[in-house]
Order: structure tokens, then sequence, then C-alpha cells
């Protein structure tokens, strides 16, 4: 099947300079914030909600009832938080629409801004992106000279600011509320839950949290309506609405960030997208959705024989052709995450991934739970041993404990988010952790 | 001899502040201003942001260790990170890595002998599309292979002099300059 693309949200990417406000306005830009301005912020709203936009950033909650969340403090302005601190294993979606269409971005800011009575955005961007940054900054000056923002927004009685914020690499920062903590100049730890930011969030004041992808989809939501545009996924009667931005790397032909309609499969992503598997070789093992979601196999099939199952149409089909959904991806065992796949082919060593992965943990843990700080370390020191080939059949034991005692134990999901991919591989590939130990060596290479 | 920036990066502090509820929320933004003229935090460094944001020097200083971006070392003066994550090893990181070792003759977490290189390893820079990748600075360089790293690398050495005379550290986060 020929890879379907809406040429939505990447229609920029290969315009010319994309990212100077006079073509963004040549391709049709800013007419979105002109239409959301004559619809008032009610209508907005009503038609992000009904857009069902799934939060892009990997948790995959609705747009539309997070902002209805929102409670205003009479005493306190109302912020919105934009997540743009990408850094998901495996995910890098969100710096292709800052370097390549940064007005997008700005626009949908702005008509977010609009809709919630929100007079200052912050939009905290990894400190790596410098191209990132130095774009949205741009795109803030370019919109303000036109009168997008700033005192009026088109000449309209609503002040509106843009902050570009840096953040200065620290994985944890995409953790929303860590996110906040970064932004108000403190150690970026996470908070206890609740209060939810939509209450108690930057600078003590409500604020909504949003990916960056998510907010960038907005001016296609005005553009097409909520509806309309939530019916361009496969998934829409799943309430999982749209187009998005998918990422594929790893093992295959054309590595690339592809735009699709939401409910693809991992086997059209692969295939149709990406060109398939390098040197047509076979596929070991995916990480469907960045690296904290537990990895899929293309030999595994679907069970739901049950007709109210959700999955019930694909039973007894690989998980590689069930729909990349919110809902249908977490029915599998997994997440849909980042929706960014990292492919390995059947040369890869398993040991040798779950030794890269927990050891990016053990540094990004940033230290304020006991299980997470601890275990995430103990984990890649463990993974460390079974690839050198020292380890013993207990420590797969204590492997497994580690993993399950970090499970649900700590403040935020970074825990999880280790013991879940390596909980994954080890039930699907312990005989390779088992063989490191009877052969007393892991494959030198991660792969060929 | 006390930390002072520059009147153009003081002027940029100044025009953020009023942006933000909260002196103490410039933290990272002036940090990162600081450590792009003086190409590190320095002790001075963390007095003089403790100072204009009127907050503890403890507080900065736990800031500063929780950051990947600052250096609490000097380093060389240019700043190579290789991108070590999945997709990246995947597709030969390590190669590029100890290719580097190689030629710099230093390991990752070393600065070269002459001053010229700091070899460190990133954890995922976004870039996984393009893997193996590194930056150098503050500037990507995707799909790379070891033969290409001698062209970056002295492509590196000839465009370090023009830097330091206009101002800039190696590590420079927010070149507005160059933007």
């Amino acid at each position: 099947m020929a890879a379907e693309n809406p040429n939505i949200l990447t229609k920029n990417y290969g315009v010319s300079e994309s990212w100077k406000i006079e073509n963004y306005e040549r391709q049709g830009g800013y007419q979105s914030l002109r239409k959301a301005l004559e619809m008032g912020p009610e209508k907005i709203r009503d038609e992000v909600k009904a857009a069902n936009i799934r939060g892009r950033g990997g948790a995959g909650f609705p747009a539309g009832v997070k902002w209805s969340f929102l409670k205003p403090n009479p005493e306190k302005p109302t912020y919105i938080a934009v997540n743009a601190d990408e850094g998901e294993p495996g995910t890098f979606k969100d710096r292709t629409l800052m370097e390549k269409d940064p007005h997008r971005c700005i626009e949908g800011f702005i008509i977010a801004a609009y809709a919630l009575d929100v007079h200052t955005v912050f939009c905290y961007v990894r400190g790596e992106l410098v191209l990132a940054i130095r774009r949205l900054e741009q795109a803030v000056r370019e919109a303000r000279a036109k009168g997008y923002l700033g005192e009026t927004v088109l000449g309209r009685p609503f002040k509106l600011d843009i902050v570009i914020h840096p953040g200065a690499g620290a994985y944890i920062c995409g953790e929303e509320t860590s996110l906040l903590n970064s932004l108000e100049g403190l150690r970026g730890e996470p908070r206890l839950k609740p209060p939810f930011p939509a209450v108690v969030g930057a600078f003590g004041a409500p604020t909504i949290v949003n990916n960056l992808e998510t907010l960038a989809t907005v001016p296609s939501v005005i553009e097409f309506g909520g509806d309309s545009f939530s019916k361009m996924s496969r998934l829409h009667h799943l309430k999982d609405g749209g187009v998005r931005l998918y990422g594929v790397s790893g093992h295959v032909k054309r590595p690339g960030v592809y735009e699709a309609p939401v409910g693809i499969t991992l086997n059209e992503l692969i295939f149709d997208y990406a060109g398939g598997v390098r040197g047509d070789r076979k596929i070991k093992a995916i990480v469907p959705g960045g690296s904290s979601t537990p990895i899929v196999r293309p030999e595994d099939k679907v069970s739901a024989a049950d007709e109210k199952h959700i999955l019930h149409p694909w039973h007894g089909k690989s998980h590689l052709d069930v729909p990349m959904g919110v809902d249908t991806m977490r029915a599998l065992g997994t997440m849909l995450g980042t929706c960014c796949a990292i492919v390995m082919d059947d040369t890869t060593s398993m040991v040798r991934v779950a030794e890269n992965l927990m050891l990016f943990y053990a540094h990004e843990s940033c230290g304020q739970c006991t299980p997470c700080r601890e275990g995430c370390s103990w984990m890649a020191r463990l993974c460390r041993k079974f690839a050198a080939g020292t380890a013993t059949m207990n420590d797969l034991e204590v492997l497994n404990d580690v993993a399950n005692n970090i499970m649900g134990n700590t403040i935020c999901a970074l825990g999880d988010g280790a013991a879940m991919p390596m909980l994954g591989i080890l039930k699907l590939f312990r005989h390779e952790f088992e063989a490191a130990v009877r052969e007393g060596r892991a494959p030198k290479e991660i792969a060929a | 001899m006390a930390f002072e920036l520059t009147p153009e990066r003081l002027a940029i502090f100044q025009d953020l502040l009023p942006r933000y509820p909260t002196k103490r929320a410039l933290t990272i933004p002036l940090l990162h201003l600081c450590q792009e003229q003086e190409g590190w935090v320095s002790p001075e460094v963390v007095e003089f942001v403790a100072k204009r944001l009127e907050i503890s020097t403890a507080d900065v200083q736990g800031v500063v260790t929780f950051y990947t971006l600052f250096q609490q070392k000097k380093t060389g003066r240019n700043v190579i990170w290789v991108c070590r994550t999945l997709s990246c090893e995947l597709m030969g990181a390590r190669g590029i890595t100890h290719a580097l070792e190689k030629k710099l003759g230093c390991h990752v977490g070393e600065t070269t002998k002459d001053g010229e290189f700091t070899l460190l390893e990133a954890e995922c820079l976004a870039a996984c599309g393009q893997a193996p990748m590194l930056q150098l600075n503050d500037e990507y360089h995707e799909n790379l292979t070891p033969e290409q790293l001698d062209g970056l690398l002295e492509g590196a050495r000839r465009k370090r002099d023009e830097r330091v005379k206009a101002g800039f550290s190696p590590v420079s986060i927010r070149s507005r300059k160059e933007s």
C-alpha cells in the first residue's frame, strides 16, 4: 500500500525558508488565527474538543478535556506552558516543527491563549535545540512586528506575550511538573499531584501544559473544523482523532518523520513510509513510541476473541498490524507514547539494548525518589554485568525484582518508564540474558 | 575578579526580566548567557547570578549541578557531544566515539592536551532519524560516518578563532548574534 500523506502538519516542510513569516503567510498561515478570533474563545474550545486530539507528548490525554479542567484563580494570572522538551529516546518530531515551521507553533500558541484567556505563554524548549530556539524566537519577533501578539492581537484588546524558555539538559523536565519547577528556576524535580497544574501550575497559578505538536495542530483544527479534523483519523470512533507526526529510526531504509492519519499500523510505518528494514532483514523488536514504551515483536499475535474487546477486529493478527492509537496500543500491553518507533533487526542484541536504555535512565533519574534513583542505577549495573558476561542466573531474578519494585513507587513516571521496557525485554528476550550467563559473554556490538 | 556580563548580554537579560513573574525564573536563561560569555559556570558566575536574581548561591549551585549543559569546569575551546542513546548506538555511534577518541587522543569526558576539544557523550539529542550524530558546539552534524570526522574537526579549528574574536565561548547556547 502506498504511504498516505495528509500533508497538513508538514505542508510547509518543503517550502524554501519555511520558517520566515512571509513564506508562512503565503501558504495561508495566520488565517486560522483570524478565523479563531471571529469564532471566540468558547467556540474554539468546542472545536478543539471535537477534534479529539490526544496529547502528542506521550500520555495521550485528550487536549480539549485538559483545557476544560483549567480553574482560573481570580488572584492569579493563567499560563500556558508548552512542552517542547523533546527528549524521549527515539523521539524527534517536535524538533522538525520548531525548525521547519515555527510560525505554525506560534499561531497555535496564540489561538490557544485566546481560547483560554491566557496572556503569557512559556514555551520550554530543550537547551540543546539551539536552532529550534533561534527559529522560535525569530518567529515571535516577526509575529509581534505584524501585530499578531504584543499589546493587542490583530487590533483586539488582548495582550499576549510568548516567551521562549531554554532548558539546560535534563530529560526529566519533559515531565510536566518538573518542567514547571525548571521554568521557575529550580532543579527539575517533579511535584506531587494533586494539585494538578490546571489548578496550581507555574508560579502558583493555573497552568495548561500542552505538548508542542498538540498546539501546532490547533491551527489545522480551526481550518478544517474539529469534527472534520478528527475524522481524518482511522480511530475517530475511539475518540483518537486527526493526523499526527510519526517518527521512525533504527534499522530502516528511510528513517525520518512522516505525517499520517492517526491509526496507521507499525507495519505500514516501517514498510510503506520508511521503505522496510535495511538489507531486507527480519525485524526482531520494535520500541513503538519512545524508549519508555515496552517493545513489540512481529511474531506476537493479538489475542482478543471477545467481540467486545477493543482489539477484536485484529484478533489473530500480528501486533504490527494493529492501528497505532492511544487506546489500541495500551490494550496491546504497550503504549503509543510519542509515536516515534525504533526498529531493530535480527542482528540486534537485546542485552545490549537493555544496557543502553538503562544507562540512559540511570543518568536521567532526578534522584528525588529512592526506588528510581537507586533502582535505575542498579538496573544499569546489572545490565552491564550481563553485557560483560559476568552476571549470574540470580542476577536475572534481581533485575526482575528491582524493576518490579520501582513500578508505582515514585512521584513521577520516569521510574515506571525505565522499569516497563526492562520488564518487557526480560519477558520477551529472557533467553538472551540466560545465554549471556551460560556463555560468559554477550555480543560485543549492539547490532551488525 | 567579579564576573560581569557584557553590556550587550546584560541588555538581553534586562529585556527578559519583566516578561517573567519572578526574578528567580531567569536562573537558567541567565546561566546560559553567562556560560556563553565565560565558557563555563565559574564560582564568580554563580555569585553574579545569585546577586542579580536575589537568591542564594546554594540555590544557583543546585541548578548548575542538576542540568547537563552547565559546565562545572573549564572545557576545551570546542565541545563535542556524541549522542550515545539507542537509535544512535544501533546505527554506529560507538564507532564514531571510538574514532574520535583515537583522533583526539583523549577519552570521553576529557579535554585534549592542547585545550582544543572536549569530548562528551550526550543522551538522546532528538535526531534519531539522522543517526549517528553529534553536536559540535551548537551545531548538529547528522548521518555521520567516521570518514567525515577529520573535516569536522578541521572546520571547528578554523571557526574557533572567529568565534572567540567575536566574544563567544565554544559552548555558546544562545548565540543571538549568529542567528
